[in-house]
């Protein structure tokens, strides 16, 4: 009974959060009401037993990635009245073009209820292991089958990093930065010394 | 009961409003980030959804590796945006065909 509820509110929440994401009027209440669909979405995913990606979500999304949105979103200076303009000119196409694919996949959910096609089984090679949790489970076959894939993975966000911050790294102007080839360069013999000489005496330069 | 296809129900409506997300706010470049973002949720549920049904843990890892995909794609479009409001200090993806060359 419990769970029958908490569905429920799971995914009235997160379809209710994911339309205020598109319709919000402000972008910065779009990022939160998108957190609260991440937030709903992880409660979803706790329903089933996949804890480990519900907490993957809750900490990737809201916590990097809703942040950077809203970084973004308030760092520009953007109006975005002008922006919205074409929403009511666009609405008759968006609509028609979600309603086309509404229908698809009610069409294939009619499909499936009048009956199912049978594409075989899982070949259980990655059944989670008796017992254990969630957590437990995914690490023995993340770290073991797919541990390639993994490190791919790893290559993917560090790619995504560099060109990141190559993108918006730019040279500024008239800051004096550290030279560090010049400081590397140098040699006791160029270097300033401290001399006292006597009055009437040059200095050698 | 809760089935699998109550969850289909749930991951489809919300990849439909991501869809619709991007198709009403054409201007709003970050929108429609976010919307995008929408999309890969919904995809990430089913995911989830099929591994608890099929008893198979791969979909929970594929579901992984979207969520790293994501959140490459939004830090490269994040830094895309930026330099693009520098340059011309506005985000109408309108005229974004006159950034070539």
């Amino acid at each position: 009974m419990i769970q029958l509820l908490a569905f429920y509110l799971f995914a009235a929440l997160v379809v209710a959060s994911g339309l205020l994401v598109i319709l919000a009027r402000n972008p910065v209440h779009s990022v939160l009401w998108l957190i609260l669909a991440f937030f709903n979405a992880a409660g979803l995913m706790i329903l089933i037993g996949a804890e480990f990606i519900a907490m993957l979500l809750v900490i990737v999304y809201v916590g990097a990635f809703a942040v950077l949105f809203l970084f973004v979103v308030m760092m520009l200076d953007i109006d975005f009245a002008t922006l919205r303009a074409g929403l009511v000119k666009n609405f008759p196409l968006g609509l028609s073009i979600a309603l086309i694919l509404l229908a698809e996949l009610v069409l294939g959910l009619g499909a499936n209820s009048a009956g199912v096609l049978h594409l075989g089984v899982a070949d259980g090679n990655a059944a989670p292991l008796a017992g254990a949790p969630n957590i437990e489970a995914i690490g023995a076959v993340l770290y073991s089958r797919y541990l390639f894939l993994f490190e791919a993975a790893g290559v993917v966000l560090l790619v995504a990093m560099i060109g990141a911050i190559v993108l918006t790294h730019r040279e500024r102007s008239g800051t004096k930065p550290q030279n560090i080839s010049k400081q590397v360069a140098r040699r006791p013999e160029e270097a300033t010394v401290n001399t006292q000489p006597e009055v009437g005496k040059g200095v050698s330069l | 009961m809760i089935g699998i296809e109550h969850y289909i129900v749930v991951s489809s409506i919300l990849f439909v409003l991501g869809v619709l997300g991007i198709f009403l706010n054409r201007k709003n470049i970050i929108i429609i980030l976010m919307a995008i973002e929408l999309i890969l949720l919904s995809v990430n549920i089913n995911f989830v959804a099929f591994s608890a049904f099929l008893h198979d843990l791969v979909g929970q890892i594929f579901a992984m590796f979207v969520l790293t995909v994501a959140a490459g794609e939004a830090a490269v479009g994040l830094a895309i945006l930026v330099i693009y409001f520098r340059a011309r200090g506005s985000i109408a993806v309108d005229d974004v065909n006159r950034m070539k060359g």
